[in-house]
C-alpha cells in the first residue's frame, strides 16, 4: 500500500513537470521572448517596465537557463506578479479559489445524489418506466451544453420571474458567504443546479451500470440466500462494489473543476478561478493565465492520487496488487 | 449453427406460404458478418433510426444553407437596420419577414442558424476524425511495442488528462490565433487519450492470438500486423467511441465560440450566436438566445441517441452509455 502510494505520487510529480515544460513550451517559447515580455508586462506597460520584465524573468539568458528560473519560483510557490492587475498572482488566486470551491462543493454534493440515487433506483428497477425516464433525463442533460443550460435558466428565472415581479435569484456576480449568507446561497443556487444537472447524467448512468454489473455477482446471490434484506444487499453489497468506478469519476471530476469551473463560472459572471483565467487570457495577463493552468493541473493530479488511494480501501481486491 | 436454425424453421408437413420461407427461414440461414448483424440491430432501434433522421435534416440543412439565404433573401452577414431592427435599436421577434427573429444586429436568426450548422458540423466530424487516427495509431503502438515506448505514451495520456483542457486549448486558440483550422486541430489534439486508452487495452489482448502469431511466424513486420491484422478488430469500439466523440467535439467547440475564443466573427456561429444573446435577452430579445440554443441541443442530443444506439448494436456486451 505505502510502496503503492509513493509510486503514485512520484508519477502526479513526473505529470507536474510535464505540464510546467509545457507551460513553458506554449507560452514562453511559443510566441518568442520579445512579445512575452510584452504580453508579461500587460497591455499598458511603457518599454521601461517592458525592459525590466524582461531582465527580471531572464528573458534575455539561455532558454534553459529560463526555464530553470521559472521552475524554481514555481516551487517556492511563487506565481508571479500580475503587471496587467499590480497584484501577486498568489493573492489573485486565493481570492477567486474560493468562490469556485463554493461553486463546486455545493454543486458535487448535488450531483452525487441526484446522479448515485436515480442510477441506484435505474438499476434496481432495471427496464421499468422510472429506468427508462432517468435514462431520458440522462441523455438530455448529457447532451446539455452547459452554457446552454446555464442561459435558460438565468432567461427563466432571472429575467422573466424579474419581470414578473419575483425577485428570488440575482442575475450575476458573487457574494461572499461571510458578507451575506443569504444572498450568497440565493446567488448560487441557479450555478449549482446547472453545473449539478449537466454532471449528474454521468453519474446516473454510470451507477447504473456498474450496480447492473455488481448484481449478477455469486456474492450477492449468496447475501440474498441466506435472508439479508433487499434494502441491506442494496446499499452494503451492490452499492459499494459499484463504487470504485464513481469514485474515479468523482475524484476525476472535482479535480478538473476545483481548477475552474470555466463555463458556468463565466454564463454567472463568478470571479472564481475558470473566470479569472478567461478574463486574464482576453487581457493577455500571461503570469495569471499560467498561475491559473498550474493550480489547475495539480488539483487534478491530487485528486487522482486521493481517488487511487480511496480504491484501495474501497475495494479489497486492490490492496493485493 | 445454420443446422440449428433450419431445424427452427416450419416444418415442412404444413408448406408455408412463399413469402414466409423468402422472408424468416431463407435469410436466417444465410451467413451473416458481424458488421451486417450489428447494423440490422440498429435499424430496428426506433429512437436511433429517429435521430438519424434528424440528423440528416441538419446536413441537409447546412448543405442547402445559401438556399434558404436566398429563399428568405437575407444574406447570413447581411445587417437589416431598417426592417430588422426596432425603433430603438433592439433585435426584433419572430416575424413574417424573419422567422426566427433577428439578432442584435438586425441580421436573420434563421438563415444564420442554418449556416451555423456547418461550422458545428464540420468540426464535429474534422476533430473526431484527427481524435481517433491519433487515438488509435498511438494505442495500436503502445499497445503492441509495450515496453518502454507504452510507458511514455502512457504518460503522455496522463499528461493529456491531468492538463485543464479548456484552458489550454483557449490560451493555444489565443496564441495560435483563432480559426476553424486551429479550433479543429486544438479540439483533435486534447482529445485522443481516451480513444488511445481504449485501442492500447485491445491490443494488449488481441497480440497474444494465434493468428497474430501466425502472421509474425509467417514474417510480417510489426507495423503490417499493427495496422493489417489488429487494427480491423479494434474498429468497432473505435466507431463506437466516434459517434460519441462527435457531440462532445461540437459541444466543445460551441463553448470555444461562446467565451469568444472560437470562430471569429462574422462567421455564423451557434456558440457565438448564443454569446451575443447573452448581452440582449434582458431586453426580451428571447428568440436569438433561445432558438440557437436548441438547434445545439437537437444536434448534440440526436448524436447521443444516435452513437448511443450504434453502441447498443455493435457491442453488445458493453452496457455503460457514456463510456
Amino acid at each position: 500500500m505505502v510502496r503503492f502510494l509513493i509510486r503514485r505520487i512520484l508519477q502526479g510529480i513526473l505529470v507536474m513537470w510535464l505540464v510546467t515544460v509545457s507551460v513553458f513550451l506554449i507560452f514562453f517559447v511559443g510566441p518568442g521572448p520579445s512579445s512575452v515580455a510584452r504580453a508579461l508586462a500587460g497591455k499598458s506597460a511603457t518599454p521601461q517596465v517592458v525592459a525590466e520584465v524582461s531582465h527580471r524573468l531572464l528573458l534575455d539568458r539561455p532558454l534553459y537557463v529560463q526555464y530553470g528560473h521559472f521552475l524554481w519560483l514555481l516551487l517556492h510557490g511563487n506565481l508571479g506578479y500580475s503587471f496587467y492587475h499590480s497584484e501577486s498572482v498568489n493573492s489573485i488566486i486565493a481570492a477567486a479559489f474560493p468562490i469556485t470551491l463554493s461553486l463546486v462543493i455545493g454543486a458535487s454534493i448535488l450531483w452525487v445524489l441526484m446522479g448515485v440515487l436515480s442510477g441506484v433506483l435505474s438499476a434496481v428497477r432495471a427496464r421499468s418506466l422510472m429506468d427508462r425516464t432517468f435514462t431520458v433525463l440522462a441523455l438530455f442533460f448529457y447532451s446539455m451544453p452547459t452554457f446552454v443550460l446555464g442561459l435558460l435558466l438565468l432567461l427563466v428565472f432571472y429575467y422573466e420571474f424579474t419581470i414578473h415581479g419575483i425577485h428570488l435569484f440575482p442575475g450575476s456576480g458573487y457574494t461572499s458567504f461571510t458578507t451575506n449568507p443569504g444572498l450568497w446561497f440565493r446567488g448560487l443556487v441557479l450555478p449549482w443546479l446547472t453545473l449539478s444537472l449537466v454532471q449528474a447524467a454521468i453519474y446516473t448512468r454510470l451507477t447504473r451500470g456498474s450496480m447492473l454489473d455488481v448484481m449478477g455477482e455469486d456474492y450477492i446471490r449468496t447475501a440474498r440466500a441466506k435472508g439479508m434484506p433487499e434494502r441491506r444487499v442494496i446499499f452494503r453489497h451492490e452499492l459499494r462494489a459499484a463504487l470504485t468506478p464513481i469514485v474515479t469519476q468523482f475524484g476525476i471530476d472535482v479535480g478538473v473543476l476545483l481548477g475552474g469551473a470555466i463555463i458556468t463560472e463565466y454564463v454567472f459572471g463568478m470571479p472564481g478561478l475558470g473566470f479569472t483565467a478567461v478574463q486574464a487570457i482576453q487581457e493577455q495577463d500571461l503570469p495569471v493565465v499560467i498561475g491559473v493552468v498550474i493550480v489547475a493541473a495539480a488539483a487534478v493530479v491530487v485528486a487522482n492520487i486521493i481517488v487511487d488511494a480511496l480504491y484501495a480501501v474501497l475495494d479489497p481486491r486492490v490492496r493485493l496488487h | 449453427m445454420s443446422q440449428s436454425l433450419a431445424s427452427a424453421a416450419p416444418p415442412p408437413t404444413e408448406p408455408p406460404s412463399p413469402a414466409v420461407i423468402e422472408g424468416t427461414a431463407a435469410k436466417k440461414i444465410e451467413g451473416r458478418s458481424p458488421w451486417r448483424l450489428g447494423l440490422e440491430r440498429l435499424v430496428r432501434d426506433r429512437a436511433a433510426m429517429i435521430s438519424l433522421g434528424v440528423i440528416i435534416l441538419i446536413v441537409l440543412m447546412a448543405i442547402f444553407a445559401p438556399v434558404i439565404a436566398a429563399l428568405t433573401g437575407h444574406g447570413p452577414d447581411q445587417q437589416f437596420a431598417a426592417t430588422g431592427l426596432t425603433a430603438i435599436g433592439q433585435p426584433k421577434g419572430p416575424n413574417s419577414t424573419f422567422l426566427l427573429g433577428t439578432d442584435n444586429l438586425g441580421r436573420d436568426v434563421f438563415v444564420r442558424i442554418a449556416y451555423g450548422a456547418r461550422i458545428s458540423l464540420i468540426v464535429g466530424v474534422a476533430a473526431t476524425a484527427l481524435t481517433i487516427i491519433i487515438g488509435a495509431v498511438a494505442g495500436l503502438i503502445s499497445g503492441y511495442f509495450g515496453g518502454l515506448t507504452d510507458t511514455l505514451i502512457a504518460r503522455f495520456i496522463d499528461w493529456l488528462l491531468a492538463i485543464p483542457f479548456l484552458l489550454f486549448a483557449i490560451s493555444l486558440v489565443v496564441i495560435i490565433g483563432p480559426s476553424l483550422v486551429v479550433v479543429i486541430i486544438v479540439i483533435g489534439f486534447f482529445g485522443w487519450a481516451s480513444v488511445g486508452r481504449i485501442v492500447r487495452g485491445q491490443v494488449l489482448s488481441i497480440k497474444e492470438k494465434e493468428y497474430i502469431e501466425a502472421a509474425r511466424a509467417l514474417g510480417a513486420n510489426p507495423w503490417r500486423i499493427m495496422f493489417v491484422d489488429i487494427l480491423p478488430n479494434v474498429m468497432a469500439p473505435i466507431i463506437v467511441y466516434a459517434t460519441l466523440l462527435i457531440p462532445l467535439a461540437i459541444v466543445t467547440e460551441a463553448s470555444l465560440s461562446y467565451l469568444g475564443v472560437g470562430i471569429p466573427p462574422p462567421t455564423p456561429d451557434w456558440g457565438q450566436m448564443i454569446n451575443d444573446a447573452q448581452n440582449v435577452y434582458q431586453y426580451g430579445a428571447w428568440w436569438f438566445l433561445v432558438f440557437p440554443s436548441i438547434a445545439l441541443l437537437v444536434t448534440t442530443l440526436s448524436f447521443n441517441i444516435l452513437g448511443d444506439g450504434v453502441r447498443d448494436a455493435f457491442d453488445p456486451r458493453g452496457d455503460r452509455l457514456f463510456v
